[in-house]
């Protein structure tokens, strides 16, 4: 059984890892895009003109009101026609396909990013109006107020929901193994399948899923204490 | 957009929609009490009982629902060693399989909602029901209970939506729920854009009932926190003029009046 999850051409050790790393950087690069995404998504919400705000309800309610896997399949069915279609109208009538790692970056990418905008949208509406006031008071311009005042507040409060984001993202990666992409999950499946050893391979790649999570929950706990740590709640300690 | 396929795949998708309601119903049911059930054990002063509750919780929350379907799906719905027990009635089916994974999931999640909940019952209201003399078992019915409920309940709803969005992973053990259908349509027609939108339609109507039943009924767990209605009164006022003609000794049950209603059974 442990020599099954070796290294080298006997054990799937270095396949599970080299998974696990892919899977992390699928994480990753989503997250950042679902962040950009959410910044801009809430700017819309908030500040933006009634069109762009209907348009904003219909992506956060449809994307969050349906599952990640018919997202998946959206993106992975229709994604590279799509982008053939627009290379058309530039005079490309060759044949494109989409890499899958770009598409689950992408599909994972829009998920977070439709329960980042409700985040970031809340932090913003948590801001005193006050404060915009007072800036606007002493003159800010509009880029002044948002990145003296409303962005480093904007931060603190969205930190526990970003956290939170973190988790479903990382945990979402796992549905891109219906692609065939290389994932923790998708190297389990080869290796359970060829072993069939279906218990050691799902419940090792369950506790590096587990390293995963449990180590990103404590890096998100020390950054909330650390941008928390000008705010006094009753307790005199700072928020948790 | 090809509105005639469109048309021609609602039927087969409103067939995997009622398997996706079987899905979320069975394990929404039983996922709720063992949740209660969870949460008390996570609340429990020993050890032996709450350390394995927080184990279980660290890993159903901590891991991916496909993980665990896989395991439940290949692991132990292949295992030679079930195939001689009572259980392989149940893990030959995959139906059952994603069923299990589902159920799983959700009392870890649904244990945590509930004992947050619990956390937040007042404590001066344990108090009252000590000072009554409340038994612990009649306490926990009468006041923990009902009042932790209301209290997780916006959260038990959004629990409930990711089990719909949830129960879509059962497609990945052949299970043709309404994403299942939605990917052999999608597969053989090539026209993901128009199956998204029967599909994702379909899900979003789900999804709209689920947060307007959990509307309902967190209004009518509500009903002191809301503005009363003339009937409220009519039934006040009526209330009111029964007990002057029984005498005073009903006094104390027209001290609130509410909507007899509303009230929550025993």
């Amino acid at each position: 059984m442990i020599e099954l999850l070796t290294y080298g051409d006997q054990g799937w050790g270095d396949e599970m890892l080299r998974g696990a790393g892919m899977t992390v950087a699928v994480a990753l690069l989503a997250y950042a895009f679902g962040i950009v995404v959410g910044m801009a998504g809430a700017a819309g919400k908030v500040g933006g003109g009634s069109v762009l705000r209907g348009v904003l309800d219909v992506y956060t309610t449809v994307v969050r009101g349906v599952p990640e896997l018919l997202v998946i399949y959206l993106l992975f069915f229709g994604l590279s026609s799509a982008v053939m279609k627009v290379a058309s109208v530039f005079g490309y009538t060759g044949y494109i396909e989409v890499d899958n790692f770009v598409i689950g970056v992408l599909a994972v990418g829009l998920i977070s990013g439709a329960y980042s905008t409700e985040v970031f949208r809340g932090a913003l509406q948590a801001i005193p109006n006050g404060q915009i006031e007072a800036g606007r008071a002493v003159g800010m311009t509009g880029w002044q107020i948002f990145h003296r005042i409303q962005l480093p507040q904007m931060l603190r409060l969205a930190l526990p929901g970003l956290g939170n984001i973190w988790q479903l993202t990382l945990k979402d990666t796992a549905l891109i193994s219906v692609t065939g992409l290389a994932e923790l999950m998708r190297m389990s499946r080869v290796a359970a399948g060829a072993t069939h050893q279906p218990f050691t391979f799902y419940l090792a790649a369950a506790a590096l899923y587990l390293v995963m999570t449990t180590f990103s929950q404590t890096a998100f706990q020390r950054a909330e204490r650390h941008f928390s740590r000008s705010v006094r709640t009753a307790s005199g300690q700072p928020a948790p | 957009m090809n509105f005639e396929l469109m048309g021609d795949s609602i039927l087969p998708i409103l067939r995997g929609a009622q398997i996706t309601v079987m899905l979320v119903a069975t394990s929404i049911a039983i996922g709720f009490f063992a949740g209660i059930g969870m949460a008390l054990a996570r609340l429990s002063r020993n050890p032996l009982v709450s350390v394995p509750a927080y184990a279980y919780v660290f890993f159903f929350r901590g891991t991916p629902l496909l993980v665990q379907l896989f395991i439940v799906y290949y692991g132990f719905g292949r295992a030679d060693f079930v195939k001689d027990t009572v259980f392989w009635a149940v893990l030959k089916e995959p139906f059952w399989c994603a069923v299990i994974a589902l159920t799983l999931n959700t009392t870890a999640y649904t244990s945590e909602i509930i004992r947050g909940g619990i956390l937040a019952v007042p404590w001066g209201q344990i108090e009252a029901a000590r000072a009554c003399g409340m038994s612990r078992v009649l306490m926990f019915r009468r006041i923990t209970m009902p009042v932790a409920i209301r209290q997780a309940l916006p959260a038990y709803g959004n629990e409930i939506i990711l089990m719909v969005k949830g129960s879509a992973l059962a497609s990945t053990v052949t299970v043709m729920e309404m994403t299942g259908e939605a990917k052999s349509i999608i597969s053989s027609t090539y026209a993901p854009v128009e199956i998204f939108i029967v599909a994702g339609s379909i899900y979003l109507a789900i999804n709209f009932v689920v947060t307007r039943a959990v509307r309902r009924l967190e209004h009518r767990l509500t009903p002191y926190q809301r503005a009363r209605t003339e009937a409220d009164e009519k039934q006040a006022g009526r209330k009111i003029a029964f007990a002057a003609l029984r005498g005073r000794q009903a006094a104390d049950d027209i001290a609130l009046p509410q909507p007899s209603s509303d009230r929550p059974q025993d």
